[in-house]
């Protein structure tokens, strides 16, 4: 039974490949500022769908996520609050009002002295315009004002997220994307700048782009924010993720939808 | 909030197969799944389907708990009369949902 002891000369061997393995890792670990994916090179995570969930999202009657978009225009012409208006009273049709908001959010808002999301700007408008009660982060009828919403800009440019009030918090989100998280010490540009295309297991490393948020994401069986989707990344990560709502979430929204300017909306998206 | 989506062609050729698309909005709760405090989140999931054309009934499929959440149904017949397709999902807790859609055979 010597097949349990290895010779000399394999531990020899294998203490060899140990060295060359640290010695990649910190080959790995020196590159530690990530280069930005050049323009051209960007892609959505459409492009690495399998057929089935690329013919679930290009069909509306076939994409879940349009059970949500239609809620989304019911809520929409539905009066609340004490002020007893609907989306409608104000903004009118939304396939006309709303094209083009996801594309350009999140946005600077005075009053917080901050960029807002989507979500949020919904919810501002529920408490301050209806005098409502805010919406829960991922409750089914937020989710389904923000993909209604969303719904609209289809087929746009995200538009290039700029001025004085916004640059500094974009130069944050930056930090926060770069930053090294968690017990497993990675930071979301590892992956997502150094090593898109490539695996981990047998999912693939997408750049991550929120070009159709909300989703529907089939692992989830159900729409989600983009808030939802970093928080699953954090805990992925073995970090604490931000709370919902958090400048953290939204200035790395504001930092993802600058990096995927000039891409395409897709909203409501399917997604694995 | 549970509103069926229903795609079918709105003419057809008489005796030519076509597609029925069906979307319906259900959490199908296996009934295996815990809550984060131990509870076990009772099973709450459509049980069957069912597709009439002009009263009589043409497709019909038991659901299970394996089936994702929001099922997507889709099947094929042949129309050799303009009618009405009749849809039903029943399911636990007494849910049920009917949808119509109507067809012209030309």
């Amino acid at each position: 039974m010597n097949w349990s002891v290895p010779s000399p000369r394999a531990v020899g061997r294998r203490a060899a490949a140990a060295v060359m393995t640290a010695l990649l890792l910190l080959a790995v670990a020196g590159s530690a500022c990530p280069a930005d994916i050049s323009l051209d090179q960007r892609r959505s995570g459409y492009a690495d769908l399998g057929r089935d969930s690329k013919a679930m999202q290009d069909d509306d009657s076939i994409n879940p996520a349009t059970l949500w978009v239609l809620d989304g225009e019911a809520l929409w012409n539905q009066r609340a609050g004490a002020a007893n208006r609907a989306c409608a009273d104000c903004h009118d049709d939304a396939t006309t009002s709303m094209k083009g908001v996801a594309a350009r959010y999140p946005a600077f808002s005075p009053a917080r002295n901050g960029p807002i999301d989507l979500e949020q700007r919904i919810n501002l408008c529920r408490t301050e315009r209806q005098q409502a009660m805010p919406l829960p982060f991922e409750s089914r009828d937020l989710l389904a004002l923000t993909a209604y919403v969303g719904r609209q800009s289809r087929g746009m440019a995200i538009a290039e997220a700029s001025g004085e009030q916004l640059a500094p918090f974009i130069e944050a989100g930056r930090k926060l994307f770069t930053r090294r998280l968690g017990q497993i010490n990675l930071s979301c540009a590892q992956c997502h700048d150094d090593n898109w295309g490539k695996h981990i297991a047998s999912s693939l490393i997408p750049q991550g782009h929120p070009t159709g948020y909300p989703i529907y994401r089939l692992e989830w069986q159900s729409l989600g924010s983009l808030q939802r989707r970093l928080r699953n990344c954090m805990i992925g990560m073995r970090a604490e993720p931000y709370e919902y709502g958090a400048l953290e979430n939204v200035t790395m929204e504001l930092f993802l939808m600058w990096r995927a300017r000039g891409l395409k909306i897709e909203t409501p998206a399917v997604r694995p | 909030m549970a509103r069926p989506l229903i795609n079918v062609p709105a003419k057809v050729k008489r005796g030519q197969a076509f597609e029925i698309k069906t979307l319906i909005s259900h959490v199908m709760e296996t009934g295996y799944r815990y809550s984060t405090t131990g509870a076990r989140i009772p099973r709450d999931i459509l049980t069957l389907f069912s597709c009439s054309y002009n009263g009589e009934e043409i497709f019909r499929a038991e659901l299970y708990p394996a089936i994702a959440a929001n099922p997507f149904i889709a099947f094929f017949t042949v129309a050799t009369e303009s009618g009405t397709l009749e849809f039903k999902w029943t399911g636990d807790n007494g849910f049920s949902e009917t949808a119509t859609a109507k067809i012209a055979v030309e």
